[in-house]
């Protein structure tokens, strides 16, 4: 219901009295200034550039995790490999709002397929020495059930080696599986690996990086090195970056979900955050037709302070 | 001597032309009087994210010139990379600071509610944009942020479609289309303040010729 004319009416700004206003000459002097402000910052603070790290670096820091992540890869156990939509058709994976599954709903429109793509085409790439080429085709003629058997035993013995070292593995039926795993890493700490999950058939140019970066985050050296420049989940993850910047410091609402509970523990975390974001995001736009919320500004009276000068003459209208 | 009558202008242009000059004289688009409530320093944030937001334009184009992996290996490149993020900074800061004086000053009363809109919407494309800028820096922030945010972008399917670990997708959308929608609902946010002005103080009374009549408030 109206409460009456004149508080539910605005005024037409015209009607008000005027008085002078050079538009443009306000719009040159807030540029200077903007612009005189950048290059300050700029040359006081820089900007921060870490290194990426490569598959090349990371096998060649820590052998053990990139032969544990290759391993993990091979016999279908990796974050990535058991990821389901966009990547494959994982059986009951995908997160879902409440009984909504947009997740699956969108479809496998990127498919990895770990064992094949990130393991057998690039060892198949490389030169194939004679052992290998061997153990590609014990690998190939092997029933699934048999792979995971090897890729398991495997997985289980470089858990147990002192320090996930490679040459304190104890003996066991690994099946081809660690020649594969030694020729990929032979193959990462060269630099080649880059490179070949790079290409795709028989392109050149490339811009995809979709598969070493998966690859990259399935091991736990990457997150470890995101944890020690505080970029961790927990730690408020994407808001921040490397070194002491600002970062996108507008994304504290949504990193703020994450650190505490429902989101926190829930399987379905993203998929909840992101709905209640677009809910909020709904909001902000449509505050104009929200009763309750629209007349906030008219309770918080944070306008008497903005309007304090017309409040205090009260110029009416004409 | 006399001259004829200038002919009725007729025609679509002529017809666009009338209505644009109708809906927005020279006067009203770039005046040089504005009514006199307006005096506030809150008043600068609107034009400071303008300002900001070219300076973001031109040292992204700046960047452009010598292509993404430029200002890695120069000096000069890695300064303009700066003035590129901390232009950034500064326009996210001004930007949050305009909406929320416009959100204590109800700005979207008298037929202003479509200006707040536009403006929401560019706030949130322009978070956009950033985030794209974040994922093609091609250093660890780059990988680590496209490896965290591809959750989120998964979970709720978008993921399949806009694939943030996709360099050269990102990298077109953060230097073509965001800007290019940025730009437009800037454009169109600024014009819509130019053709309602500026929006008067809470609980300014009407002149006599707005008000309405006793028994037909509930018709206005």
């Amino acid at each position: 219901m109206r409460r009456g004319t004149r508080r539910a009416g605005t005024p037409e700004s015209s009607a008000f009295p005027t008085r002078p206003y050079d538009l443009i000459k306000e719009v040159t002097i807030a540029l200077v200034l903007v612009a005189a402000l950048t290059a300050g910052l700029a040359a006081l603070f820089s900007s921060p550039d870490e290194p990426p790290v490569t598959l090349g670096s990371w096998s060649r820091a820590d052998s053990a995790d990139f032969t544990a992540t290759a391993v993990s890869e091979l016999g279908g156990t990796s974050t990535t490999a058991q990821y389901g939509p966009p990547y494959n058709h994982t059986p009951g994976a995908g997160q879902k709002i409440g009984p909504v599954g947009l997740q699956r709903f969108a479809g496998v429109r990127i498919p990895i397929d770990t064992a094949n793509d990130f393991v057998i085409q690039p060892l198949r790439q490389a030169p194939e020495p004679a052992p290998v080429t061997a153990a590609l085709t014990t690998w190939n003629t092997a029933p699934a059930n048999q792979q995971q058997a090897w890729t398991s035993a495997y997985a289980d013995a470089l858990g147990k080696a002192p320090n996930g070292d490679l040459a304190q593995v104890p003996p066991g039926d690994y099946g081809p599986v660690p020649v594969l795993t030694a020729r990929l890493l032979e193959l990462a700490q060269s630099g080649a690996l880059d490179g070949e999950l790079l290409t795709e058939g028989t392109q050149f140019y490339q811009t995809d990086y979709t598969r070493p970066l998966l690859f990259l985050g399935d091991g736990t050296y990457f997150a470890g090195l995101a944890q020690d420049q505080h970029l961790a989940g927990d730690q408020w993850g994407m808001m921040n970056e490397t070194g002491n910047y600002p970062g996108q410091a507008w994304l504290w609402l949504y990193t703020f979900w994450y650190q505490i509970e429902p989101f926190k523990s829930s399987h379905n975390a993203d998929a909840l955050v992101w709905a209640l974001m677009a809910l909020l995001s709904l909001v902000l736009a449509l505050v104009p037709f929200l009763p309750g919320i629209r007349s906030i500004p008219r309770w918080t009276r944070v306008h008497r302070l903005i309007w304090r000068d017309y409040y205090r003459t009260q110029q009416p209208p004409r | 001597m006399s001259s004829a009558a200038p002919a009725p202008e007729r025609g679509w242009t002529a017809a666009v032309r009338r209505r644009l000059v109708t809906a927005l004289p020279p006067e009203k688009l770039l005046p040089d009087s504005q009514p006199a409530y307006m005096a506030s320093w809150v008043y600068v944030f609107g034009v400071l994210t303008v300002s900001s937001l070219i300076v973001v334009l031109v040292s992204g184009g700046l960047l452009a010139l010598k292509g993404p992996a430029w200002w890695h290996v120069s000096t000069v490149g890695k300064y303009v990379n700066s003035l590129h993020l901390w232009s950034v900074e500064l326009f996210m800061f001004v930007l949050v600071l305009h909406l929320w004086a416009k959100f204590f000053m109800a700005a979207w009363r008298g037929r202003r509610a479509l200006t707040w809109m536009t403006g929401v919407v560019a706030f949130l494309t322009a978070i956009g944009t950033a985030f794209s800028g974040y994922l093609v820096q091609q250093n660890f922030d780059s990988q680590w942020i496209a490896d965290q945010a591809k959750d989120g972008m998964n979970a709720v399917g978008i993921g399949a479609f806009w694939n943030v670990l996709d360099f050269g997708q990102m990298l077109m959308w953060h230097i073509v289309l965001f800007p290019v929608v940025i730009c437009l609902l800037s454009a169109w946010h600024v014009l819509l303040v130019r053709l309602r002005g500026i929006v008067p103080p809470i609980d300014a009374p009407l002149t006599d010729a707005e008000q309405v009549p006793p028994g037909q408030e509930g018709q206005a």
